[in-house]
């Protein structure tokens, strides 16, 4: 295509991406440099059904003044992101310093709110995506393999996990695991333990969640596998029988190598997605034990009656820049390809 | 047939024209949060709207809908349904309007101790109290033969000695879910220790003390003592397991004695639910929970003629004395000619006791928010009471320093 061409084709797409996803993520950035102005308060009575008493309230007048000068807040630079709810630089020194063994140092880092977040979004992101990739990948193999009668309702059966909203379906598996729940009460009476709970327990709760998370995202990859599979050549695979390939030789050398491509982007996608992981926590009320980048900022905008601005946005650019990093192998490797096939 | 007719016609009629304030223009929108006295008052100040537009949002979410919504101009909603925590976000944003005015014109039922005045201005009307309180199961502690607990200390051996009777695996309950619901139970239960939340005269945090271990304390020992899904359990889930007769000591909000002591369910377990006042904490003389009201607000950012008609919607509702005898089960009205019943028992028992309001200072939501997030692992075991405080003001801090109020 000339360049001309691909310009006028791209134009609107590039427009909207701009205004929808461009100019959003620069106004957030933006917020994410200020903070809000020092609260002018005063003592007044205030009196309610229970009694009179002296306490303070935020001075609105004094603060609509200093508002209407500097609309955007007071300029803070990277305060919020080295804070201790983010980055917290100040106090990993200081627990540098203070503690004795590493492992009592890890410790500490990982009590700090971001690092939490960011410890079980990486999990959820490594344990998550390869499997969704081997399941996917699995299933559609077996799929493309089975008579073509049953194929069609089997492939619908395959991918309701994605059809299902992921609320719906995060609820229907937390009330399943609940302890008088079906599999809930299962376990405990296996594990002849009363007191277990799945969603009592940090580690179980982990697992919970990522089961899901593996369960909610493998149709994606299968449907995408499953579409690529049946561009797969016949002849070179009934030149590899006749040569007396195995069933596994022949996926390994003739398969694979035709769908890579598919792969790359599918574990693009899927990384993208899972690092920003969220309905779950939320569906499974798992804010106690899971906590992912995208529900801290989540709860800096909507848990707390204060709305938190420049936190949520410190988080999301932060987000952003982590999908960046984790994307950044894959995406370097596919740029050298596509040099090397030009 | 014609008679019965003729009745019925007679009946709507006479209803509307009993109800109608003649409000001829203006819309009203309501936000409240979701349990029956709210539904029951908003439907009573329906009756009355005349020709106004009438909407309304029943949420439990209604927390994280009211700042964004009513800083719109004009903003979607014309009234919020407020309590003490609540109000105090839309005070710091200067989001609601002062109601002198139309106190003095249309408010002509209102009773005085129903006006919230901050500053010596009417900011909101009051209309419902509520606590949190303890229900018990009469008939386990009967067979048991165990006193009625007055303090937490006898609620948790009154909990061991029936879990060592085998009747109940998980006697005690509370909403303890992790968030907003457990950080409440942490207010209480710091109140009752006498704790204060900040040093005096200042926004600095003041939880990490001796009040603040034996809370937490008393806190997991309770816990220990629930399901152990407790931090999922908000109180619509507590309320199941008391239905479902999993439970027989619990603290719950009062608003909610209405839908355990109703038709439905096991009439058994019905039968044998009581109420008491909340309980006080070693050895404390006020009790280990907080008042609340609840009241409208009505918002800033909408034309005067929406604010008008809203106001006299509501302060129908808020001076209505046939709501408050139907509805005496469904809360502690404030409104003039409320008869309190047995199922106000908690909150009358909790004002006689002397229990403190909420704390409406405009900071205290961060601090409510740190509580929240920072105790969970505490509870789970995984770190000391002292690391568990201090890790609830140095978030509480650093969230008061973005906020400007440190």
């Amino acid at each position: 295509m000339p360049n001309k061409t691909f310009f006028w084709f791209f134009l609107p797409t590039g427009l909207a991406m701009i205004l929808f996803i461009g100019l959003p993520i620069i106004s957030t950035g933006v917020q994410s440099f200020y903070a809000q102005h020092d609260q002018v308060v005063k003592e007044v009575k205030k009196c309610d059904p229970f009694g009179c008493t002296v306490s303070i309230v935020v001075d609105n007048e004094a603060t609509t003044k200093i508002r209407e000068a500097k609309p955007l807040g007071k300029f803070n630079g990277f305060g919020t992101y080295i804070d201790r709810n983010h980055l917290a630089t100040e106090e990993i020194k200081k627990f540098w310093n203070e503690t004795e063994t590493f492992g009592e140092f890890v410790d500490q880092v990982t009590n700090l709110p971001f690092y939490k977040a960011l410890i079980f979004t990486l999990t959820y992101c490594i344990f998550v995506t390869p499997n969704v990739l081997l399941l996917g990948f699995i299933i559609a193999l077996s799929l493309n393999a089975i008579s073509r009668k049953i194929r069609g309702p089997l492939i619908f059966g395959t991918i309701l996990p994605m059809i299902v909203t992921p609320l719906v379906g995060s609820l229907v598996l937390f009330w399943m695991i609940d302890s008088q729940g079906i599999i809930g009460a299962n376990i405990q009476n296996l594990m002849n333990d009363p007191y277990l709970s799945l969603k009592s327990s940090k580690t179980l709760t982990w697992i919970t969640i990522i089961i899901y998370g593996i369960w909610h995202h493998s149709p994606f990859a299968f449907v995408v596998f499953y579409a690529a599979l049946q561009t797969v050549p016949q002849e070179p695979i009934e030149a590899a029988i006749i040569d007396g390939a195995s069933r596994f030789q022949r996926i390994k050398h003739i398969v694979l190598p035709h769908i890579y491509p598919v792969v790359t982007f599918v574990a693009l996608i899927s990384l993208m997605d899972n690092f920003r992981v969220f309905e779950p926590i939320i569906g499974f009320s798992a804010e106690g034990s899971a906590q992912s980048l995208s529900w801290l900022i989540y709860d800096n905008l909507v848990n707390e009656e204060v709305i938190l601005f420049g936190s949520a946005a410190a988080t999301s650019m932060m987000t952003i820049i982590g999908i960046a990093i984790l994307l950044a192998p894959v995406l370097v490797r596919t740029w050298k390809e596509f040099k090397t096939a030009r | 047939m014609r008679k019965i007719l003729v009745a019925l016609l007679f009946l709507l009629f006479g209803t509307s024209a009993y109800a109608d304030c003649n409000i001829k223009s203006g819309s009203i929108n309501i936000l409240a949060n979701d349990f029956p006295a709210l539904r029951t008052f908003v439907e009573t100040s329906k009756q009355c709207k005349g020709s106004a537009d009438f909407k309304v949002t029943h949420s439990s979410e209604h927390n994280k809908i009211a700042v964004p919504a009513l800083t719109a101009n004009p903003s979607e909603f014309s009234a919020r349904i407020a309590a003490n925590s609540s109000i105090v976000p839309l005070m710091n944003q200067d989001l609601i309007r002062p109601l002198d005015d139309l106190v003095k014109k249309y408010g002509k039922g209102i009773q005085d101790s129903q006006l919230i005045t901050i500053d010596g201005k009417v900011m909101a009307v009051a209309f419902m109290a509520n606590t949190q309180h303890l229900y018990y199961r009469e008939d386990v502690l009967k067979d048991l033969g165990i006193a009625v607990p007055k303090t937490y200390e006898e609620v948790v051996a009154a909990s061991e000695k029936i879990r060592a009777s085998g009747k109940m695996q998980y006697p005690y309950a509370a909403a303890y879910k992790a968030g907003w619901n457990l950080a409440e139970e942490f207010v209480n239960m710091y109140i009752g220790h006498g704790g204060e939340f900040f040093k005096s005269g200042s926004a600095e945090p003041n939880v990490n003390n001796a009040k603040g271990v034996a809370t937490l304390n008393m806190l997991k020992k309770l816990s220990e003592l629930s399901n152990p899904d407790y931090l999922t359990h908000d109180s619509e889930a507590i309320k199941v397991e008391w239905e479902a007769g999993n439970v027989a000591l619990m603290t719950l909000w009062a608003s909610r004695s209405g839908t355990l002591l109703d038709d439905e369910g096991d009439a058994n377990i019905t039968k044998a639910t009581k109420l008491t006042g909340p309980a006080t904490v070693a050895g404390g003389n006020i009790p280990a929970a907080t008042l609340w009201w609840d009241g409208f607000t009505l918002a800033k950012n909408r034309p005067d003629a929406d604010a008008e008609a809203t106001f006299r919607a509501l302060a129908h509702a808020a001076s209505n004395k046939k709501m408050v005898a139907d509805a005496a089960d469904q809360a502690v009205w404030l409104v003039e000619g409320f008869v309190p019943g047995p199922k106000s028992i908690g909150v009358i028992e909790a004002v006689k006791m002397g229990a403190k309001p909420y704390p409406m200072l405009p900071q205290m939501g961060l601090m409510h928010g740190a509580l929240g997030s920072e105790i969970v692992e505490f509870l789970q075991g995984k770190e000391s009471a002292e690391q568990a405080l201090k890790d609830v003001e140095a978030a509480y801090t650093s969230k008061a320093k973005e906020q400007g109020f440190l």
